[in-house]
């Protein structure tokens, strides 16, 4: 902005803030004019107070000043930018509630929510872990959400399926294959995406023990989908969430195996992502190369990305 | 900048508590008593805005808006560092001293006006501390926002359940000082308006130019009358953030 090294001077650069508010509105390039208008007054008003005994001035808070008649100019134009603007920022407002919906939400926001998970996931940390706590600050976590896990759970016909990228069966698991495997305790943070958290103790299996045990050429998979066995409630995390050190397959809550309302016999539990996305009674998991379609809550409206 | 943060602002705290009601068993998350909050947000309110039962979409806008309100922050925190503005929002001791006058004028205890530059110490005090909340609230946000992958920022506020309660406060903060602030400017008057968007002040006849406060004699200059009756106008006349 011009004159800058005046307002060094004398910081008073905030009414050139008061300036730049009537730009806003307007943007830069009216502030900019204003300030060269007020400018050229320094001049021009030695001459005009001469020759004007009774005219009124203006003046801005660096003891620039302006004749009346150019102030009311200004004021005019301030308050057309500003209209402007006003009716701009109300256009700007109905059309994006009237955009087509894209998932429960205006296309725009939709995409807004696809630019934000691009920023994150370009600047993901591998190594940044929750905070873990003490199993004595954790406890019994309430129940929110069965959708999904409605039918009674058969634990005799239940298996847990691994699916890969064409959709062949890569292999069948029950609990004990489950159980060999390396457990791990990890009292973490549990947070909903309505708002509450809950330090709660998880126990089971690091995902990608899993997948390093059983399935390692599927280590580098894009994408996990993962599904109940009645195929209702979806969700998929990309790779990147999935093979974290803090993701599990998790088989026990409060050193208790997991009661039904909380996901048994397996459900994912991941504090890098929120409860949404930490599926409870898993039947089935999916490698794939695409992002997997029909994700629950996404399609109710919701981020897909869904991080922490 | 101050202006875009009216609409943007208005719809960060909108989009704001349609998060907060998502969870209408445990409103009161961030640790207060029932009875307080109740009675800052009755059920009407939340009906009349259609604050409940919005989660999705004030997810969305609040994470999408966001982005507007903080990077407007930064171009005006940029702005104020350039400018030396910065200076007009944090009071000097002299300053200080002249507070218990503007306020004992304010509530009418006294009448004769305090020392006014462009902004009296305590429109300073205010206008400083609502930047500072502005700095808090983006923070405070991006805490909440990635707890994991930004967890030593979490971990400043206290944790996140703190940073929640950090936010949320700082909200309700924005709120108070907007009814303050817009009673104050329709205290002010209509000039005092029209200098907020021009960023000049028409002056009456004979009044003299006035200074800043940043420049001591001002402080120090007593009763200069064009001054000191303007102190009663203009309440506001130049950009918070």
């Amino acid at each position: 902005m011009n004159g800058g090294d005046e307002m060094d001077d004398d910081g008073v650069g905030v009414d050139g803030a008061a300036v730049d508010g009537a730009g806003v509105d307007g943007a830069a390039v009216d502030g900019g004019e204003i300030d060269g208008a007020a400018a050229d007054q320094d001049v021009v008003v030695d001459s005009v107070s001469v020759r004007s005994g009774g005219h009124r001035e203006t003046a801005d808070l660096n003891g620039r000043t302006l004749p009346e008649d150019q102030y009311r100019s200004l004021s005019r134009r301030s308050f057309l930018t500003g209209g402007t603007a006003v009716v701009g920022a109300a256009v700007g407002w109905r059309w994006l509630h009237q955009r087509p919906a894209d998932d429960r939400i205006p296309d725009v926001l939709r995409a807004g929510h696809q630019a934000n998970e691009r920023i994150w996931r370009t600047i993901f940390r591998d190594g940044a872990e929750a905070p873990t706590f003490d199993f004595a600050q954790s406890s019994a976590m309430r129940v929110n959400g069965r959708h999904g896990i409605e039918s009674p759970l058969d634990v005799e016909t239940w298996e847990l399926r691994v699916v890969g990228p064409e959709g062949e069966l890569l292999g069948t698991y029950d609990l004990d294959d489950l159980r060999t495997l390396p457990q791990t305790e990890m009292t973490v943070e549990h947070k909903c995406i309505e708002g509450w958290s809950h330090i709660v103790t998880w126990g089971g299996v690091v995902f990608s023990d899993f997948v390093e045990r059983f399935h390692p050429d599927q280590a580098d998979a894009p994408f996990v989908g993962l599904s109940t066995p009645d195929n209702e409630y979806r969700v998929g995390l990309e790779r990147d969430a999935m093979m974290h050190s803090q993701t599990m397959l998790t088989l026990d809550l409060q050193r208790e195996p997991l009661t039904e309302d909380h996901g048994a016999p397996v459900r994912l539990t991941t504090p890098l992502k929120y409860g949404i996305k930490q599926i409870k009674r898993i039947g089935t998991i999916e490698f794939a190369t695409e992002q997997p379609e029909d994700d629950f809550w996404t399609t109710r409206g919701y981020d897909w990305y869904a991080a922490l | 900048m101050h202006w875009i943060n009216f609409p943007v602002l208005t719809v960060m705290i909108w989009s704001g508590l349609r998060i907060y009601w998502a969870d209408r068993r445990d409103p009161f998350g961030v640790g207060i008593g029932s009875w307080h909050w109740f009675n800052l947000f009755p059920d009407w309110f939340n009906e009349t805005l259609g604050l409940e039962r919005r989660l999705a979409r004030g997810l969305a806008f609040h994470t999408n808006f966001g982005w507007f309100f903080a990077i407007n922050g930064l171009v005006f925190a940029l702005y104020l560092w350039r400018t030396g503005g910065w200076r007009n929002f944090v009071p000097t001791a002299a300053d200080i001293r002249t507070i218990p006058a503007v306020l004992l004028h304010e509530f009418k205890i006294r009448k004769e006006p305090p020392p006014q530059g462009k902004y009296n110490g305590v429109q300073q005090l205010s206008y400083g501390a609502v930047l500072l909340m502005g700095f808090f609230a983006v923070m405070s946000g991006f805490a909440i926002y990635r707890p994991t992958q930004l967890a030593p920022l979490t971990a400043v506020f206290g944790g996140y359940e703190s940073a929640r309660f950090i936010h949320f406060w700082v909200t309700i903060g924005f709120m108070v000082f907007f009814v303050v602030h817009l009673f104050q400017v329709a205290r002010a008057g209509v000039g005092n308006f029209l200098s907020m968007v021009t960023g000049f002040e028409l002056l009456g006849p004979g009044s003299s130019v006035p200074g800043s406060l940043v420049e001591e004699d001002v402080v120090a200059r007593d009763g200069v009358a064009s001054v000191a009756e303007r102190a009663d106008t203009s309440e506001s006349e130049g950009a918070t953030s």
